[in-house]
C-alpha cells in the first residue's frame, strides 16, 4: 500500500512539474519533450489505476505519434520563437487569476462531492475480477461487442483526420519534375534514338 | 496513506488548470496552445480512468479510448493547418490570423 502511495506521488509530481514546464519553457522543443515526460507519467498513473491497456496506448499514441509530430513541426517551421514570446509577462497576471479561480473551484468540487448511493447499481459493464482476466481482454470483450459502433466511428474519425492532413499539406509544384511511369513504359526505340549517317569530315549540319 | 479517487481527481484538476493557464500565457504561439489542449484532454482522460477504476465500470476506459482517438486526430489536423498557414504567410503568430483575405 505504501509502495502504491509512493509511486502515485512520484508519477503525479513529475507529471504536474513537467506540465508546468510545458507551458513556461522558453524553447518549444523543450516544451514538446516535457509533454512527452508528462504523458509517460500519466501512463504510470493509469497503470496504478489498473488500466494497463490504456497506459500502453497512451505511450504508443502520444509519445510515439503525436509528440513526434509536434517535434517535427516545431523543428520544420523556421519561426522566431523569441518574438512569439513577447507579452508573455503581460498575460501572466490575468492567466494566473483565471487559473487560480478555476483550480480553487475544481478542488472545492473534489473535496466536497459524494457518490450517489444508487450509482453503483447503474454500472453497465463491471470490471471482471476473476483471475486470468487481463485488462486488455476485459476491454476488448466490451469494446468489440456492445460498443462496436463507437469503435468503428473512432476508425472513421482517424481516417478523416488522415485524409484531411494529407489534403492540407500536400502541395503540387507545377515546375517539379515528376516521374511519369506510363510515359516511361510507352517509350519505344523509334522515339528514343535516331540513326544518322555522318559523312566523314563534315559532321552534322 | 491510501490513495483514493480524490487524489486522482486533484491531479487531473491541476493538469486541467495548467492547460488553461498555458493557453493564456502563450497567446501568440499556436504550437504551445495545441500542446496545452493536449494537456487538457489528458486531464479528462485521467478523470475518466479514475472514475472507471474506482466505480468498477469498464465503460469509462472505452470512453477514454475514444477521447484519445479524437485528441490524436485533433493534433494531426491542427498541425496540418499550422503548416499550411505557415507556407502561405511565413508566420504562425496568432495575431496575424485575424487578417482575412478573400
Amino acid at each position: 500500500m505504501i509502495i502504491t502511495a509512493i509511486f502515485f506521488y512520484l508519477f503525479a509530481g513529475v507529471c504536474i512539474a513537467s506540465a508546468i514546464m510545458v507551458v513556461t519553457a522558453r524553447n518549444p522543443v523543450h516544451s514538446v519533450l516535457f509533454l512527452i515526460l508528462a504523458f509517460v507519467n500519466a501512463a504510470g498513473l493509469f497503470v496504478l489505476l489498473g488500466a494497463e491497456f490504456l497506459a500502453m496506448i497512451l505511450i504508443v499514441v502520444y509519445v510515439g505519434a503525436v509528440a513526434v509530430l509536434f517535434l517535427f513541426v516545431v523543428m520544420m517551421l523556421d519561426v522566431d520563437f523569441a518574438e512569439l514570446r513577447q507579452g508573455f509577462l503581460n498575460y501572466l497576471p490575468i492567466g494566473g487569476v483565471v487559473g487560480a479561480v478555476l483550480l480553487a473551484e475544481l478542488l472545492f468540487i473534489v473535496g466536497a462531492w459524494v457518490i450517489q448511493p444508487g450509482a453503483p447499481k447503474a454500472i453497465t459493464a463491471p470490471i471482471p475480477t476473476t483471475a486470468g482476466m487481463s485488462n486488455t481482454l476485459a476491454l476488448g470483450l466490451v469494446l468489440y461487442t456492445r460498443y462496436v459502433y463507437f469503435f468503428e466511428a473512432a476508425g472513421v474519425i482517424l481516417l478523416i483526420a488522415m485524409i484531411g492532413a494529407i489534403v492540407l499539406t500536400l502541395q503540387h509544384k507545377p515546375d517539379a519534375r515528376r516521374q511519369i511511369i506510363s510515359r516511361q513504359v510507352a517509350r519505344r526505340r523509334a522515339s528514343a534514338i535516331d540513326v544518322v549517317k555522318v559523312k566523314s569530315g563534315q559532321g552534322l549540319p | 496513506m491510501t490513495i483514493g479517487l480524490g487524489h486522482y481527481l486533484s491531479v487531473a484538476a491541476i493538469l486541467f488548470t495548467l492547460g488553461i493557464f498555458g493557453i493564456f500565457l502563450n497567446r501568440k504561439n499556436v504550437i504551445v496552445i495545441l500542446m496545452s489542449i493536449e494537456l487538457i484532454l489528458l486531464a479528462v482522460n485521467i478523470n475518466l480512468v479514475a472514475f472507471s477504476a474506482f466505480l468498477g465500470d469498464i465503460v469509462g476506459q472505452v470512453y477514454a479510448l475514444i477521447v484519445l482517438t479524437v485528441a490524436a486526430a485533433e493534433a494531426a489536423i491542427g498541425l496540418a493547418i499550422l503548416v499550411a498557414y505557415f507556407r502561405n504567410r511565413g508566420s504562425i503568430a496568432v495575431d496575424d490570423v485575424s487578417l482575412m483575405k478573400g
